[in-house]
């Protein structure tokens, strides 16, 4: 995984999304999930190339179940996009990359 | 200027790659264009990305799961030298005879971006929606396509399938390990499923079945709270209150990139003539589930996709290339 992405939990998860500068896009996902696998190789080169404009955060599903709650995720993946820790963007399914950063780019 | 290729490859599913793997082995150098991250089945890796346990793919005696077997076939296939490319083909011209052009991205764009000496097409099918009011707005707030990415949201939930095939009892399947109850809503009074689906089905004290009966609309300001069903003989209506309704009633193919420019068959899927995976226009073949609508499997889908690299590599060598 990217060294810029930053794994989430319940207990890390205000400290990090609100604390946060610059917009946090998390990524609700679980290791059983195909859709998940597929768009994380997109959230990584989207950490790399929008680096310091965005921080991507992952936040697995099955063992942080407070957060998942807080937020009504009921489907995965789900991409929040957080500004000044507050959910601006919400994205359900996989999507591809132009999609995506289409979709957050008023937020870059 | 466009890129010249021998083979290009539409689509990533068991029918695409198993395509790629044989004209790889042929050295070939085949271009798999494999499609964008989706959730609806027209993404890399086909309908299988969606699924958990596969347990009739021959070779896994303990059964695999969809994802990983698809996994296994794309280093597979990169292994013999294949090309990946993760992207959808927006445009194709089949208008002239071969090379076809091929656009991937702005399919306004004056040049095509490759240029293929044959083509295979083996874009999948996709999961067919209801068409009710309020589904697509409900969509990620309780109805779903994907009980495996979903299933885990519904614990201890009552649920609703809406289906009769042997996708929609998988679903129901999956379903129970989290629901409470889970209602098959079907449109007629017996199932297509095959018999072991069923068996299991009925056996499973957690799965009821609504017969002849559709669902209409469905209900919920924010999130899913019931589905309005009717009974399809005597027309009568009612709520059932479920928090999740799991989509599985069939599918469609993904055959609009062809569509007017191949021979297609009255539902779409494309056709093919006799044993071959030749289509109306020479230089272009087909396979898996966008030309097939009676086995669907993802062996039958592997075992065409196969064929397809044959006739493919056939029809270059007659041509002297």
């Amino acid at each position: 995984m990217s060294e810029k992405i930053v794994t989430l939990s319940d207990a890390t998860f205000d400290e990090h999304v609100k604390g946060s500068d610059i917009p946090v896009l998390v990524d609700f996902w679980a290791e059983w999930c195909g859709p998940c696998k597929m768009i994380s190789p997109v959230l990584e080169e989207i950490a790399e190339e929008q680096a310091g404009k965005i921080q991507i955060g992952k936040l697995n599903i099955d063992d942080n179940l407070e957060v998942t709650r807080r937020f009504d995720v009921m489907s995965i993946p789900t991409l929040i996009l957080f500004k000044n820790g507050e959910p601006e963007v919400r994205l359900i399914g996989a999507k591809p990359k132009g999609q995506l950063l289409q979709e957050i780019a008023a937020y870059l | 200027m466009a890129e010249r290729r021998k083979v290009v490859i539409v689509g990533s599913g068991p029918a695409g790659l198993t395509a790629a793997i044989y004209s790889a082995r042929a050295q070939l150098q085949p271009l798999v264009i494999e499609g964008e991250p989706s959730s609806n089945s027209d993404q890399p890796g086909g309908q299988l990305m969606l699924t958990t346990e596969v347990e009739n793919y021959p070779g896994f005696v303990d059964g695999v799961m969809g994802p990983e077997l698809m996994g296994i076939m794309r280093n597979q296939a990169l292994r013999f030298g294949a090309e990946l490319r993760t992207a959808k083909v927006s445009r194709l011209d089949l208008s002239s005879p071969a090379p076809f052009p091929v656009w991937v991205g702005d399919p306004e764009a004056e040049e095509p971006t490759i240029l293929a000496d044959a083509l295979i097409i083996a874009t999948g099918a996709r999961s067919l929606m209801l068409g009710c009011p309020n589904e697509e707005r409900l969509l990620g707030y309780g109805v779903s396509t994907c009980a495996t990415c979903d299933g885990f949201f519904y614990r201890d939930h009552h649920v609703a399938v809406a289906g009769g095939g042997d996708s929609a009892l998988e679903e129901a399947l999956f379903l129970t390990r989290f629901a409470s109850k889970v209602t098959v809503i079907h449109r007629r009074n017996e199932l297509r499923a095959s018999k072991i689906m069923q068996e299991r089905a009925f056996k499973n004290p957690k799965i009821e079945f609504l017969w002849d009966s559709v669902i209409v609309d469905i209900i919920g300001d924010t999130k899913v709270s019931a589905v309005k069903v009717q009974h399809t003989t005597s027309a009568e209506t009612f709520e059932l209150p479920v928090t999740g309704l799991f989509v599985a009633i069939g599918h469609e193919p993904n055959s609009a990139l062809v569509k007017g420019q191949l021979e297609l068959e009255e539902n779409g899927y494309i056709r093919t003539m006799g044993k071959s995976a030749r289509t109306s226009v020479d230089g272009v073949f087909a396979c898996g589930d966008v030309q097939d609508d009676y086995y669907r499997q993802a062996i039958t889908s592997a075992g065409s996709g196969c064929a397809a690299a044959i006739d493919a590599e056939r029809w270059l060598e007659e041509r002297g290339e």
